[in-house]
């Protein structure tokens, strides 16, 4: 795993996804799940060329299953974008790295 | 100039990582093209990636979930020195050698070259094809059961379709819903004995014969089914929270169509016994060419055989 990609917990959801002025995508993902694992390097590569633009965050809905009611995740992997700590994107279904980056490429 | 490659595998199911392990282990370098994440069977690693417990795969006594499997063979295909490319190939020319695959823009330059090509595209899941469905995808409406059960906890839910991947999404269901309505077109099931006795076994399984899905209903996320009698043609209604839907497989061929012989169905063809088609150096194997069988282990079986079917006809081919 890349050191771009902050791993957020039930506890610490809430700061980081209102800190710090660029905007967070969010992966809602679990170990159980394969198109999970097949996104996690193309988030560790956009992680890793958009610092300072985007912040990439992974949460284990397993070990946070109430945030991931919160935002009625009832898919995986479930990626929110959050602006200024709201959610201002969702994208459900693990996709390619050209495509996401073009579905999140209004907010970079 | 683009370098040509001698073997270039499209897929990385099961029949395209073998391939990839018998050709790199043949010294021929093969480059795979992998494929693109999707929440679809059509992703790099394909069907299993969808699966959890794979019982019926050789040398695993306790079993090995689907992920799992596949993340192993993709180990062991690189360690022989497989490329491998996540990818997906948006073009291919056959019409000449070397054959012509691009990525991306199917207007500009071929991005790669290759003596010969080993076809391992596979199938994936039908959907039902209602608007509706597509509308609630992510919302109720799920392709992945294992991706997605743990959201339905205590919930009511639908799986539409009677054969093994069907009763085997159900199953697994189950671990999480309160209760699994299994929607059936006929008054039987087109499934394995084994997956038959388990499913009528289980409390949380029930059987709605002889109906189909006519629409899905819900503001923002699945509220309820509109269902059909397929006997009388008399509408009901079933609430539920989810519906998976597995009612069968279309093999990923659009690629190929006009340049390769299909059956009806779609499925390519090969000479029988063999992974060979009418053009020399193009080679298929896995379930993109076999809708009877479409197991984990005949796939990789004819993954195989594609390998050493393409290694000995690039040896025929340099010693000419």
């Amino acid at each position: 795993m890349g050191d771009a990609v902050t791993t957020l917990s039930e506890g610490s959801f809430d700061e980081e996804i209102a800190a710090g002025d660029e905007p967070v995508l969010v992966d809602f993902w679990a170990e159980w799940c394969g198109p999970c694992k097949m996104i996690a390097p193309v988030l560790d590569e956009i992680a890793g060329e958009q610092v300072g633009k985007l912040k990439i965050a992974k949460l284990n809905v397993d070990e946070a299953p109430e945030i991931a009611r919160r935002f009625e995740v009832m898919s995986i992997p479930t990626l929110i974008l959050f602006k200024d700590g709201e959610p201002a994107k969702r994208i459900v279904g693990a996709k390619g790295k050209a495509q996401l980056l073009e579905e999140i490429g209004e907010f970079l | 100039m683009t370098e040509v490659r001698q073997v270039t595998i499209i897929g990385s199911g099961p029949a395209g990582l073998t391939a990839a392990i018998y050709t790199a282990r043949a010294n021929l370098a093969p480059l795979v093209l992998e494929g693109e994440p999707s929440s679809t069977s059509d992703q790099p690693g394909g069907q299993l990636m969808l699966t959890t417990d794979v019982e019926n795969f050789p040398g695993f006594p306790e079993g090995i979930m689907g992920p799992e499997l596949m993340m192993n063979f993709r180990t062991q295909a690189a360690r022989f020195g497989a490329q491998i490319e996540t990818v997906k190939a948006s073009r291919v020319d056959l019409s000449e050698r070397p054959f012509k695959i691009w990525v991306g823009d199917t207007e500009a330059e071929p991005t790669y070259l290759s003596e010969s090509i080993i076809i391992s595209t596979g199938a994936q899941s039908l959907m039902l094809g209602l608007e509706n469905e597509a509308r609630l995808m992510g919302y109720g409406v799920s392709t992945c059961a294992t991706c997605d059960g743990f959201f339905f906890r205590d919930q009511e839910i639908a799986v539409v379709g009677g054969g093994d991947s069907a009763l085997e999404e159900a199953g697994f269901l189950t671990r999480f819903a309160s209760k699994v309505t299994l929607i059936v077109r006929r008054d039987e099931l087109r499934a394995s004995k084994i997956m038959q006795d388990r499913a009528l076994a289980n409390d949380k399984i029930e059987i709605l014969w002889n109906h189909r899905v006519t629409d899905v209903l819900g503001e923002s996320k699945v509220a309820s089914l509109t269902l059909e009698n397929t006997q009388t043609g008399e509408p009901s209604s079933l609430d539920v929270s989810g519906m998976f839907v597995a009612i069968g497989h279309r093999p990923n061929t659009s690629l190929f169509e006009g340049q390769l012989d299909m059956k009806d169905n779609g499925y390519l063809v090969v000479e029988p016994g063999t992974t060979r088609t009418k053009i020399p150096g193009v080679f298929i194997s896995g379930d993109v060419q076999d809708d009877y069988y479409r197991q984990a282990i005949t796939a990789a079986g004819s993954g195989c055989m594609a390998a050493i079917d393409a290694e000995r006809w690039l040896e025929a081919q340099h010693d000419a």
